[in-house]
């Protein structure tokens, strides 16, 4: 392997990585301080018991988002230096500003948090976890506008061969991130939703045999009921969100990356009006698509990508005709390329990859929603179903949404191949780069070195998160919450703190 | 001053208020078994930056995103060619960033001594790493005409920069024990004061060496000031220390990181990464600089986010100004 595949399994793995963590902080923080809001404003211990025990569980988790995200930060200038130095005039702005104006609050708020049970008014307190969870959606809000500006370049002009900015605002307001937030964010709480589903229903048939109660009802059954219809319609109503956001990325996407769309549905001759692939089998990585069956639900692409009934949608094979008239046949030859030098371009991303991507983000994302209103269902007024498929399902059910959003970032990243910044097809001409360029002039034994370590510190430290999360979910309650806990203390100075590490 | 020098001042600042922040935590993981003797005692060093080690790291993103948003070129030249070094701050920065959150998670003294070497060493070897990038790019690194690395990963590898490295370490250890003395109460306090006390002129020793190094190859006229106050910052402190002032002393350690960042930019200014191939080659700040409308943008940005950012976490400071010991720390309760 060489520089370049190195670099972008490296890239790969750690970003899907860091947004394992992402979207569970975002959702999970948002929730935890609307349960601090409504122990504030109700004085009733089971909100007091969800915000510790969801709390708990953030807090492990957030360490892991933020320990990768430096990496993150790094990444740019350590492997994708001609990257960096080609954007660096646009897409440092965001980044820099998601540090100055998201980063700082997040961390800092939280850290009041954490420490500040007794030190801080109940309001003030109230008001830091709403601090810090608001940041962390303003940070995504950024990194995506960054991220839009590569599917979809704006708000530039050409300088010296350089995308140069000539209006932020065009770049904070790109069309790519107005949809791809709702749509990232959405995501975010499908993942938090599916999490509190898994896990209150694990404890709601647990206490059926803890036999504390005939019914089930423990000293913190309310609390598991509570956190299981909040996940189930936290979880419905992200799904919608994905859904209706998802159908705007698309529409915008025929328009900005008609290649990616084509990719998406393995659309590989212009049809009108188009069908919409539920699934296929057969190869769909070779291009002349000779041997997929696929089932169709007829006119569908048409709509999505339209409005209408019978537009007509461009397959790969004339695109790739297009894409070579407008971007060029061949590499430039220069040594950097290494083997790429001279070489023709290939336009067609890894169709698998983009084909299944896409139906798998689709499909993770329903099961997991279609898992809360069930569980939701199975335990209304005071139902709890005894059987062990029940807990079984609920916290397998968790992970769907992580793969989801994994899926959808893996589409949407190798979708855009070859290219590291998309061309914008009716904007600013010009402005694009191809992945085979952006990287450094590094050697493999450095970028495999860092492959490998960060590979293994992040797969050992996966297995520590899991490890305690499980202990803290199996504790419940009690492990967040010390009965001497609930009684009010006055006596400031001398005090034992409340929390301390 | 024009926009792109206020920019490579406010990237100093940012530096600045990195080492001087998590000086003292990276200080304070290294000590961690030295002045912790019991797991109370270690459990009061954690807790000193509980609540603040997360915040002051973000001085180190922010320092790295405002030099991308303001001198591409710089970002892209000194992250590429200092790969490893950086590496290894980001695997020592994800350890000892877990460790704080992990260590008392399960209750058992093996799982805690696991994460207390995770501290000490990530510490340690976090604050040698950010020494050795610094000094990398003040005393420059075999840059090619495209501004790319010439040689191996180890090509900058002198013996000046590993000075620096130990420079950056020595300070930051004596930052923590002069931050333990200040924070805590009853033994660990004394102990903190007696151990700073002692080491100070042997831990300083390496960042007077390279800031000597410095000036002598790069420095200018202006920059011995700077310098200058950084010396004798250096001894005033260690007398307040003697004579108990601790509040006194950090100050003092604040102006020698002060200075010390000080000379270093001044002596790279109107460099931002000198190399060491040929001068011609060297990455200044004219040509390495954002279009004058993204600096401006970034200049609104800074305005108005860095004095909040310095109010809210002045607050924090304020909010857990109390000094603790070994009686305000809680049972353990872990599952
Ligand atoms: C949609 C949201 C999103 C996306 C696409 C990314 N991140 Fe992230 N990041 C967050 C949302 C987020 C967050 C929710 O704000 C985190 C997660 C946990 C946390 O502490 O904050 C975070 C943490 C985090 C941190 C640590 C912040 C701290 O110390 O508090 C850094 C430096 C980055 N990220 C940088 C990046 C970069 C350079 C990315 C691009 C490749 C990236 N993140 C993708
Ligand atoms: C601002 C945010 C992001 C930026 C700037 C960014 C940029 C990049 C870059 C430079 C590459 C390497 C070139 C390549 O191989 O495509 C890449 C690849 C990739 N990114 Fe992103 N990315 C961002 C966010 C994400 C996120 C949050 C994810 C998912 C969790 C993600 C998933 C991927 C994947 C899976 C690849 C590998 C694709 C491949 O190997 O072809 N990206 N991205
Ligand atoms: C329900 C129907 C859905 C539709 C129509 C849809 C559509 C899309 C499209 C078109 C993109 C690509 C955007 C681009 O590359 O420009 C995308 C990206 C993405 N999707 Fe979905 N999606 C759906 C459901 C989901 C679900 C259920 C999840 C996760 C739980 C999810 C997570 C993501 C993520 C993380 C990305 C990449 C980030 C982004 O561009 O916003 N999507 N989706």
């Amino acid at each position: 392997m060489d520089v370049l595949d190195l670099a972008r399994w490296q890239f790969g793995i750690t970003t899907v990585y860091h947004f394992l963590m992402v979207p569970l902080t975002i959702g999970l923080s948002v929730l935890v301080a609307c349960m601090q809001t409504a122990w504030v404003r109700t004085g009733n211990r089971r909100y007091l018991a969800m915000t510790k025990f969801w709390g708990k569980l953030l807090l492990i988790n957030f360490a892991m988002g933020v320990v990768t995200g430096i990496v993150q930060e790094f990444q740019f200038g350590m492997a994708w230096s001609e990257y960096s130095r080609f954007v660096g005039d646009v897409f440092g702005a965001p980044l820099a500003m998601e540090g100055l104006i998201a980063f700082f609050v997040e961390s800092t708020f939280l850290g009041l948090w954490i420490f500040g049970w007794d030190r801080l008014s109940k309001r003030v307190h109230l008001a830091c976890v709403w601090a810090f969870s608001l940041a962390t959606v303003v940070s995504a809000y950024f990194i995506l506008a960054a991220n839009s500006w590569m599917q979809h370049p704006v708000g530039v002009e050409m300088v010296d061969g350089r995308p140069r900015l000539t209006s932020i605002w065009e770049v904070l307001g790109n069309s790519t991130v107005l949809a791809a937030f709702p749509h990232a964010v959405a995501g975010a709480f499908a993942v938090a939703g599916a999490f509190l589903v898994g896990i209150a229903a694990w404890h709601l048939w647990r206490s059926t045999k803890d036999g504390s109660a005939k019914d089930g009802s423990t000293k913190d059954s309310d609390v598991w009921r509570a956190s299981l219809r909040l996940g189930t319609l936290v979880g419905v109503v992200a799904f919608a969100g994905l859904a209706v956001s998802g159908d705007l990325q698309s529409r915008l996407m025929f328009e900005q990356q008609p290649m990616k769309m084509a990719s998406a549905e393995a659309l590989c001759h212009t049809e009108q009006p188009a069908g919409f692939s539920v699934f296929a089998v057969g190869d769909v990585s070779s291009p002349d698509c000779e041997n997929v069956k696929s089932i169709t639900v007829p006119a569908l692409l048409s709509f999505l990508a339209n409005g209408d009934l019978d537009s007509e949608v461009l397959g790969v094979n004339d695109l790739v005709e297009q894409y070579r008239e407008r971007y060029g046949e061949f590499y430039p030859v220069d040594e950097r390329l290494g083997e790429l030098s001279g070489q023709p371009i290939d336009y067609v991303p890894n169709l698998p990859v983009t084909y299944w991507g896409f139906r798998l983000m689709i499909g993770f994302g329903a099961i997991g929603a279609a898992v809360g209103v069930l569980a939701w269902w199975v335990t209304r007024r005071g139902r709890v179903p005894r059987t062990r498929w029940f807990p079984r399902l609920a916290l397998a059910a968790i992970a769907t949404p992580f793969l989801g959003n994994s899926f959808g970032w893996i589409f949407t990243e190798m979708g855009r191949q070859p290219f590291v910044v998309a061309p914008n097809p009716t904007g600013v001409d010009g402005v694009w780069m191809f992945t085979a360029q952006a990287v450094s002039g590094l050697t493999v034994g450095e970028v495999l070195g860092s492959l490998i370590a960060l590979t293994l510190v992040y797969g050992l430290l996966a297995v520590v998160e899991v490890v305690l999360i499980r202990r803290y979910v199996r504790g419940g309650v009690d492990a967040v919450l010390p009965p001497e806990d609930e009684s009010t203390k006055d006596d400031k100075d001398d005090d034992v703190l409340s929390f301390a590490y | 001053m024009d926009l792109a020098t206020l920019w490579f001042v406010l990237i100093a600042v940012l530096w600045l208020g990195y080492l001087f922040l998590e000086g003292f935590d990276f200080g304070v993981g290294m000590l961690l078994r030295v002045l912790g003797r019991d797991e109370r005692t270690r459990r009061v060093l954690v807790n000193t930056i509980g609540p603040v080690w997360d915040g002051n790291e973000v001085w180190l993103i922010v320092a790295a995103g405002a030099t991308f948003a303001a001198f591409p070129g710089w970002y892209a030249g000194l992250f590429s060619a200092a790969y490893l070094p950086l590496l290894l701050v980001l695997l020592a920065l994800i350890g000892r960033g877990v460790a704080f959150e992990y260590r008392g998670k399960i209750d058992s003294a093996r799982w805690r001594a696991l994460w207390d070497t995770v501290i000490t060493g990530g510490s340690a070897v976090a604050a040698l790493g950010v020494g050795l990038l610094l000094s990398w790019n003040v005393l420059g690194l075999p840059l090619d005409a495209r501004g790319d690395r010439v040689g191996s990963a180890f090509a900058a590898l002198r013996w000046e920069t590993l000075v620096g490295a130990l420079g950056v370490a020595g300070f930051a250890l004596l930052h923590g024990a002069v931050f333990l003395a200040l924070k805590t109460e009853g033994e660990v306090r004394e102990r903190a004061r007696r151990l700073a006390l002692r080491v100070a002129p042997v831990a300083l020793a390496p960042l007077a060496a390279t800031l000597a190094v410095v000036q002598v190859r790069e420095g200018s006229g202006w920059t011995l000031v700077p310098l200058g106050l950084a010396a004798l910052a250096a001894v005033l402190g260690w007398l307040r220390l003697a004579a108990g002032r601790e509040g006194q002393a950090f100050a003092a350690l604040g102006v020698v990181i002060a200075g010390t960042v000080a000379t270093w930019f001044g002596a790279l200014y109107p460099n931002v990464l000198p190399s060491t191939v040929d001068p011609a080659f060297s990455l200044t700040i004219a040509d390495t600089a954002s279009s004058p409308y993204t600096l401006t943008v970034m200049t609104w940005v800074a305005a108005f986010g860095t004095p909040a950012v310095l109010v809210y976490q002045g607050w924090t400071y304020w909010v857990f100004r109390r000094r603790i010991g070994t009686r305000h720390i809680p049972e353990v309760h872990a599952p």
